[in-house]
């Protein structure tokens, strides 16, 4: 700043801005830190199971750190001011999953399980693998190929209808396990509904930008509330319609309150109206009691939710008691990675119940450290909000962390018995294809945002401050 | 594998998890992005660490509002800054216990476009017994209080005129 001025002491400070550093050296060393963090996990389960180093250490520590180092040099070229902290979490949570997949793999009970079902087993690890190589090739694409986010805002329309399709898809396909959340292409089972999220996240925030004033401005107060115009509750109510016939026709809790839940955020985020809090609580609590009123599928899960150790519902599924029992004998510190039962969970075990496993073997201060990393994502997201320029970048940034939080909320609370259990995974851990890709690429969109928005402003136009005073003369 | 070395590699793993977390939460306390505070013109702390500066630099806010609760309900005491002369004749600013600066930077409360004010030419501010007091803060060409030119910070009367460049300013109630 400058002054033709002096100014005395004390009272006058200067305030200006923080050079934005880049960050990737930081980055750098807190992904070195999460490519060792998981494969000292791998030892330690080797030793634990087989009291040796296991064999494919070396392999898969290359695996990861290679993923991780592609990841990085991505970002460092593409997204040099992206947020330091986005890759190496996912990373972690990643590597993280890799380890406990395969240390799943390693149960006998899972391994006969598989082979007296199946005929067969084979190892879950491997592909796991090879679908965290390709999300994060999916997350190079978007961070190489997607130079700006407000692109994205050219397609709110056709992500609408992209996602209703991708959502309405799996309706025609026969259901797996009583929820159609999947659909079969040549062999391949793909859940749509993940890439739904991001897909409809991007329609959320471009429609809501467009139209938030719309729907913040035009309103009554009544008893401190905002009421919108009947006309304005017109998207909420069809969305809401929207997620009731998700849970309806593919019997998916998680799904439908994924998308109710997020696009309630996001119109919150857009129009600052407590009200519209209130009335998508009301909506989705009515909806939710209304649907478990009439469709056995949830009423099977409300029930197995509430007596887990019914012999009614034991005799059906001893899944969440199970997963209770696991979470339950980990205790606070758990019995350490590769020593816990909680592979008596049998079906799912390294899918949904995941976390029943990091529950068991890495006990209560595991879990908040892994809940942590997940609340750091969607801090940086939120963050990433805070800092973004424009409003469309800041309701999709909103938008897409408040997908993730939601998603995670609606797992953890599921297999430790807060709310029903519905057919989600956890993000980054769990093994399934989809999951991982979905969520390597909403990092990736992320990322982006977040490097246009910390990205330092251009300089500005020559000051006319810096101009000389001209002396009176007399 | 003997029982004491898993039980070391258990709590080990859980240790590294949490330094994990623990160093990535200093990353973000690093990165908190926003606006540094330095104090300028101050001898005393020329050179000194920011961190210190920025320690120093929050009591003066609170100096400004401590005033307005007291100064408020003196009689007498002016409540708005009336522009009376000059290209901003009829902008007045109500006098909340804010410190009031006046030139041609941007940032200032009140912007002179005046070839004759400087970036940073005066400023008006409250002292502890809510009386206004104002300064030069060495401009090119000097501040009127009345007749005279300002060399020391002084109180203002009700209704004197300040004079800035082309620009005259007074208080009242």
């Amino acid at each position: 700043m400058s002054s033709s001025t002096n100014t005395p002491a004390h009272h006058t400070s200067t305030i200006g801005s923080i050079g934005a550093p880049s960050r990737r050296n930081t980055e750098l060393a807190l992904l070195l830190f999460a490519v060792v963090i998981p494969v000292f996990a791998y030892a330690n389960v080797g030793l634990a199971i087989d009291g040796t180093v296991p064999s494919g250490l070396l392999g898969y520590g290359l695996g990861l750190g290679l993923l991780a180092g592609v990841g990085h040099l991505v970002v460092r070229k593409f997204a040099r001011y992206a947020d330091p902290l986005l890759l190496p979490l996912a990373t972690l949570l990643n590597g993280l999953g890799l380890v406990v997949i395969w240390r799943l793999d390693q149960s006998p009970r899972l391994q006969q399980r598989a082979k007296s079902l199946f005929g067969a087993f084979s190892p879950d690890a491997p592909k796991q693998l090879l679908y965290s190589a390709l999300g994060i090739a999916f997350f190079a694409v978007i961070i190489v190929f997607l130079k700006d986010h407000r692109i994205l805002q050219r397609y709110t329309y056709i992500s609408m209808v992209v996602s209703l399709v991708l959502l309405v898809a799996p309706v025609f396909f026969p259901a797996v396990n009583g929820a159609k959340i999947w659909i079969s292409i040549g062999g391949f089972t793909i859940q749509p509904g993940e890439f739904a999220k991001i897909i409809i996240a991007i329609f959320f925030s471009g429609y809501l930008m467009v139209k938030r004033d719309a729907l913040a401005l035009a309103s009554r107060r009544f008893m401190g509330l905002y009421l919108p115009r009947g006309r304005d509750l017109g998207p909420i109510l069809t969305v809401w319609a929207m997620s009731l016939l998700i849970l309806i026709f593919e019997t998916d809790l998680g799904t439908s309150m994924l998308f109710f839940g997020m696009f309630v955020v996001v119109l919150y985020v857009a129009t600052e109206r407590t009200s519209w809090i209130v009335f998508g609580l009301l909506m989705s609590g009515a909806g939710a009691v209304g649907v478990a009123s009439f469709e056995p599928h949830v009423q099977e899960r409300v029930n197995a939710w509430l007596n887990p150790f019914s012999p009614k519902v034991m005799a059906q599924s001893d899944q969440i008691a199970q997963s209770l029992m696991s979470f339950g004998s980990g205790g606070t510190l758990g019995t350490g990675l590769g020593q816990g039962n909680s592979d008596l969970i049998g079906f799912a075990a390294n899918s949904d119940f995941i976390f029943a496993t990091f529950g068991e073997e890495l006990g209560l201060a595991g879990v908040m450290a892994i809940l942590l990393l997940y609340g750091l994502i969607v801090e940086r997201g939120v963050r990433t909000a805070l800092a973004a320029r424009d409003p469309f970048g800041k309701l999709l940034a909103v938008g897409l962390s408040s997908a993730f939080a939601i998603q995670v909320f609606v797992v953890a609370g599921g297999v430790m018995g807060l709310i029903p259990l519905s057919g989600m995974t956890m993000p980054f851990v769990a093994y399934g294809g989809s999951s991982v890709i979905a969520n390597w690429a909403l990092i990736g969109i992320l990322i982006r945002i977040s490097d246009t928005a910390r990205r330092p402003a251009p300089a500005p136009a020559a000051n006319p401050d810096a101009e000389m005073t001209q002396v009176v003369r007399p | 594998m003997s029982e004491l070395t898993l039980t070391v590699m258990r709590l080990g793993f859980l240790a590294v998890l949490w330094l994990f977390v623990i160093v990535a939460v200093q990353v973000i306390r690093s990165d908190l992005f926003g606006t540094r505070v330095t104090q300028r013109g101050s001898r005393r702390d020329a050179g000194r660490p920011q961190q210190q500066a920025a320690r120093q630099a929050a009591p003066p806010q609170q100096r400004q509002q401590q005033p307005s609760g007291g100064g408020r309900q003196r009689r007498n005491a002016p409540t708005k800054l009336v522009v009376s002369e000059g290209i901003l004749t009829g902008t007045t600013v109500a006098l909340q216990g804010q410190t009031i600066t006046l030139g041609r930077a941007h940032d200032s409360t009140i912007v002179l476009d005046d070839d004759y004010a400087s970036s940073r030419h005066a400023r008006i501010y409250p002292d502890r017994d809510g009386q206004w007091i104002v300064e030069d803060l060495g401009s090119t060409n000097g501040t009127y209080l009345d007749r005279s030119r300002l060399t020391t910070p002084t109180p203002i009367p009700l209704g004197a005129p300040i004079r800035i460049g082309k620009t005259v300013i007074e208080l009242r109630k």
